[in-house]
Parts: C-alpha cells; structure tokens; sequence
C-alpha cells in the first residue's frame, strides 16, 4: 500500500491530527481559551467547530484551573479531552490539576481508573513578548510521576504525536512551538502514530552526538551541516517524548561518537539537560571522550528587547560553537 | 413529594452504615493500626446520605477528603473502603490511596482527594461529559466551606452556569476549615449566595435534616436532568470529631478549637436520632425494626474489618505498579 503524502506546515499537520481523531472518535474533545480564534491557536483548530460543533469544541472563559480540571473530569467520564493552553505559560495556573489530580489519579486509585486526557501547551517565545509569554515548561511537568511529555519537532511528529497522545490511556503533556508552525515536513494523508517514548536519530554521525527536542532539533541539524566542510561529523538525536526518555537511543549514540552536547530550549537548573547528562554520566561514563556540555536557556527570565533577546534564545550558532569547543581541539580543527 | 416508607428507610440505614463505620475506625486508630489520616464525617450523615439517594448509579459523584460518607452512600462496597482505610491490597484503590481517595467507578464514585476544591473542576467536566453526550447523567460536587477559598470554585460555578451544566455543588458547611471558625475565613456565612451573581440557582438547607437534604437534591437533579442546571446547595451541619482523625479538637485539649458548649448543641441536632424520631412518630418502623437496622450495620462493618485484617498489605515489589495504564 502507498502511503499519500504532501508537503503540509505544523501547525496544519496538528489541525489534521484533530481532525481525523474527531472523526474517528465521538469521544474526542477540545477545550480551551481561544479555540475559535487563530490569534491564540494560529489554524490548529481551522474548521473544527464548523465541522464538530460547540459541544466539542469548547472555548472557555479564562480559567485554566477549572477548565483543565474540567478536561480531567470529561476523561474519567469516557471522553478523550485535550485542554489546550495557547500560551504555556498559563498552564502554571493548571498545575494543580495536571500534576495533583491528573498525574496521580490511576497510581494513587490503585489503576482502577485512568485519565486519557492531552495537556496541550504552546510555546510561544521571542517577538519581545518578555518573561511571561515565552517560556518552556516542560522540565517542570517531567518531574511528575505519572504524566508523559512530549515534544514534536517536525510537522510530521507534530500529527503523529499528537494522535498518539490522544490515544494514550495516561495524561500526556503535548508541548509545541510556534516557532515550528510554518516549518514543513511530508506528512501521509492517512492517520498514523508517532510511538510516544521513542526517539530517533535525524542525522548519523561519529564525532559527536547532539541530542535535542522541539526547534533545536533543527538547529542541530543546520549546526551539523555547518561543521561537515570541518571534517566534524555531528549525529543528532531527536528525543521527540521527553518522559519517558528513550535512554536506549541516547546511550547508543553517546556510546558509539563518545561525545556528548545536550541542547535543550528550558532553563539549566534541574533541566531535561541536566537529566540526560545524568543518565549519560550513570550509564556510560567510560565512554566518553570529553565532558558531556549543555546548551540551554541561561538561567534568567526572558527578556523583551530584540538586542537582549538576540543573547538568550539559542541558534545552531551556539550549538556549532560548542561543539568546536569540545570537538576542535582534539580533531585538530 | 414526600419520600415514602422505603426511602425513609433507606435513608436511616445509610446514615447508620456511615454511622457505625465512622466509629469503629477510633479503636484501630488509637492502636496505629489504622496509619494513613482519617476525616471522619460522624455528624454529616444526612448530606452524603440524603444527595445520593436522589442519584442513579449511573451518576458521578466526586469527594474530599472528608469522603467515606459519600462512598458508602452512593453505593461503595463498604469492605472495599474499611480494606482501603487499612491501606491493604483489596481495598477499594489497592492500599495506594488511603482514606482520602475512595473510587468505585462502577457505581459513579469517580474519586476523592484531599487538595481542597482539587475535584471540584472534576465534576465540572464530569457533567461536561454527559452534556456533550446528551446521556442525562448528572454530576455531583462534595466539598466542604473551606473550599470556597479556592479560586477555582468560582471558576467552576462560572463556567457551570454558562454553560447550564448537570451539575450539583453541595457545599458541607461544617463551620470549620481543618482548625480555623467560618468567621475567621470569611465575611459572610452565607455560602449559597456565592453561586448567585454566577447565575446558580442557590439554596441553603439543614443538612442535619435528611428529609431536607434530600427533596432538595431530588429537585435540582431533575432540574439538571432537564437541562437547567446547575444548582448549588449549601448544607449547614457540623462534624462531631475534630479535622483528623478521633481528636474532637474541644477548647482546653492541646488542639484547643471548638467551645464544648457548641459541640454539645449540636450533638442535639444528631441527623440520626432525628430521623429516628421522626420514623417512630410518623410509625413508619418500630424501634425494634430500627435496632435491628443498627444490629445489622454493627456486623457488617465487623465483618469489613475482618476483611480487612485478614487482606494482606500490597507487595513491596509491587511499589511501581499502576504509576500509568499500559
């Protein structure tokens, strides 16, 4: 059988994850602020009350607590509800539902029930939108037992995620990027899952191994191809879910390049960096050729001002740098 | 409508079971036979029993901490929830929750949890559930006066109203939140009248009143089975122990809270013994058939406890099941 494909953005790939599942499942609903207007979910959400009507699409009053609550009580009641959060940073009023109540509900109801909910947060930085409309979050909701997180950096994964998030029995964490929704990517027609704790390698490479989630997996690619005329041959990893981590496929890498430079769009401090380099250090030390190196957010609120922005989000230039540093010196370069 | 002879009955025996339950959790907790902390709801009876009885099974109800009540009258297997308070591995959530997260799904339990007003936006969205699906079920919140500190109850009541959800909220007013008097939480005592600027139908009843407790329940779940709901109910009543566990929290003790004189009038206003005689004046049981209600509750929750010492405690190398669904 030919699987259909065509060139499709993003954001219209999670707009056709929604789509598709809404069809195939009366179950499936969306809630959230702003799911009838493209100024808070771009064309994610295009078409979908026209086709499913109010009843399934909900756009809420802002009240992130109660309507994510809400979206934990619809799925204990038999639907699959995503609760999408346009701005990420809004879901700090929801972490008591996705990490008391969600998080906790099958483990602490000895499995007797179980919450297919999706918390769909967007990252929205960059634009001098300043601290409160930029950050990523994710490190925070991988810390909780019992949530999933994951982190599409194609249009691709960002359907085949997000349909495998929703069919997941357990809450899952859905965190994308803005700046990732006009990217491309050939995306089947048909419906199809991205297997939610599975990584993949988006470049082979010996030297070293760049392991990234979300925009920087991109980055990290362009940093690769920026340092191949060198002679600097970069593998990298994309992580794709975040918890669980698929530490079989970050060892596997680190093992055969030795080197390892963990690029991360959150902060430093207790990170999914710092996590990856502990797995790294505690399974495969004497392997590596060179310390393990982090390129991360520092850890300071984000700024407004383009010139102070410029300085604090990362680019393939940071991560090339990097890889210089801990690479150059012993190739020679 | 008045309820007729059965459901009077019916009412009686719930109270009862909850009753007799309630207390014989004091000895084992006494004796650090009992561990996990246990908010007794001795002296609310009549809210849990009077709200459920004007439930089906097939309705949601969600809890607190405060929620044993709520479990045994919506149906709950009263061994299941004793085995639970006991932490052992055939309770009603496997020894992984304790007293203060009761679950029955076949029966509408859908849960309880002691973040005060955490399963508030739960019911919400169970009610949610059921208006998207047009299936007639209704939702019922328990919480207690405390929770109207929480933002996200009048978050809850807004979008409930908006968006004339099957929901019920019924406020326990206990007067206290965990150590703290009503008036040392808020300006006013009247609590129904926070759904009212939301656009709630809002009521107060005596929640020491079964019979109350329930005709007002039976006609907001037929207004929410209509499609105009929600209603908020607000039921004055008052526990008899303390926050936690059997320390009745009087003034003088080390806890040093509640005046004895407050306490004692309210041990006036027992759910129980007021059904009691009502039942008896209106002749519709004999106190023969009453005692043989509370014998009959006596050995069942004996025979709950033995089930309960005789389960053994979940498996240590079992610690890692259930942390997600496969």
């Amino acid at each position: 059988m030919s699987i259909k494909t065509r060139r499709l953005t993003y954001s219209l790939a999670i707009n056709e994850a929604l789509t598709q599942m809404m069809e195939r499942d009366p179950s499936v609903i969306l809630i959230g602020q702003g799911v009838k207007s493209p100024w808070y979910v771009g064309n994610t959400a295009q078409g979908l009350i026209k086709k499913f009507g109010e009843q399934r699409v909900i756009d809420t009053p802002v009240s992130e607590n109660a309507m994510t609550g809400a979206a934990i009580g619809a799925s204990l009641a038999g639907m699959r509800a995503i609760a999408v959060h346009p701005r990420m940073d809004f879901m700090l009023y929801a972490f008591d539902p996705i990490v008391n109540e969600a998080a906790n509900w099958s483990y602490m109801n000895g499995g007797k029930v179980s919450v297919p909910v999706v918390f769909w947060g967007v990252i929205n930085r960059g634009g001098e939108q300043a601290a409160q409309h930029s950050q990523a979050l994710h490190a925070m909701f991988s810390h909780a037992p019992g949530l999933k997180v994951v982190m599409p950096s194609t249009a691709y994964d960002a359907k085949g995620l997000m349909v495998a998030a929703i069919e997941d029995d357990n809450p899952v964490v859905y965190v994308d990027d803005r700046w990732l929704y006009n990217t491309e990517d050939d995306v089947p027609e048909e419906l199809y899952s991205v297997p939610i704790g599975k990584g993949i390698v988006r470049r082979e490479g010996k030297d070293v191994s760049v392991i990234a989630s979300s925009y920087l997996v991109g980055e990290a690619v362009k940093a690769a191809s920026t340092l191949e005329p060198s002679g600097i041959d970069v593998e990298v990893v994309d992580l794709r879910t975040v918890k669980p981590l698929d530490v079989d496929l970050i060892l596997a890498s680190v093992e055969k390049t030795g080197r390892a430079v963990i690029v991360d769009p959150g902060w430093k401090m207790c990170g999914l960096a710092a996590e990856i380099s502990a797995v790294i250090s505690e399974n495969s030390i004497g392997c590596l050729k060179s310390p393990i190196r982090r390129v991360t957010l520092p850890d300071i609120p984000a700024p407004a001002s383009r010139s102070l922005e410029e300085n604090y989000y990362i680019s393939s230039r940071n991560i090339v740098d990097t890889i210089m540093q801990l690479v150059g010196a012993d190739l020679k370069i | 409508m008045k309820p007729d002879s059965n459901t009077v009955i019916d009412l009686y025996r719930t109270m009862v079971r909850i009753r007799v339950c309630e207390e014989s959790f004091i000895a084992p907790i006494l004796s650090r036979e009992i561990r996990c902390p246990v908010h007794l709801c001795t002296g609310q009876e009549a809210v849990a029993a009077g709200v459920c009885a004007a439930l089906e099974k097939e309705d949601y109800i969600f809890g607190n901490h405060r929620s044993h009540g709520h479990f045994l009258a919506k149906g709950g297997k009263m061994h299941e929830m004793v085995a639970e308070v006991f932490c052992r591995e055939t309770g009603c959530s496997r020894g992984r929750g304790g007293s203060m997260h009761l679950v029955d799904p076949s029966i509408g339990m859908m849960g309880s949890a002691p973040i005060v007003a955490g399963t508030i936006p739960l019911a919400l969205g169970a009610a949610l559930a059921a208006k998207t699906r047009n299936d007639g079920r209704v939702a019922v919140s328990f919480f207690g006066d405390g929770a109207t500190g929480e933002g996200v109850l009048c978050e809850s009541l807004n979008f409930a109203a908006l968006k004339k959800l099957p929901i019920l909220f019924v406020c326990e007013n206990n007067l206290y939140s965990t150590h703290l008097p009503i008036d040392e939480i808020r300006v006013s005592r009247k609590i129904f009248e926070l759904g009212i600027p939301f656009g709630e139908q809002s009521h107060r009843v005596d929640g020491n009143d079964v019979l109350e407790v329930h005709g007002a329940a039976r006609k907001a779940v037929d207004l929410c089975r209509k499609g105009r709901g929600p209603v908020f109910l607000e039921c004055m009543t008052y526990r008899m122990h303390g926050h936690v566990g059997p320390d009745d929290n009087i003034q003088g003790s080390h806890t040093d809270i509640r005046p004895p004189a407050e306490i004692e009038k309210w041990r006036r206003k027992d759910p129980i013994k007021r059904i009691e005689r009502h039942i008896l004046k209106k002749r519709i049981a004999s106190l023969r058939e009453l005692k043989e209600i509370q014998a009959q509750a006596e050995n069942e929750v004996l025979e709950a406890q033995d089930f309960a010492r005789n389960s053994s405690f979940p498996k240590k190398e079992e610690l890692s099941l259930y942390v997600y669904k496969n």
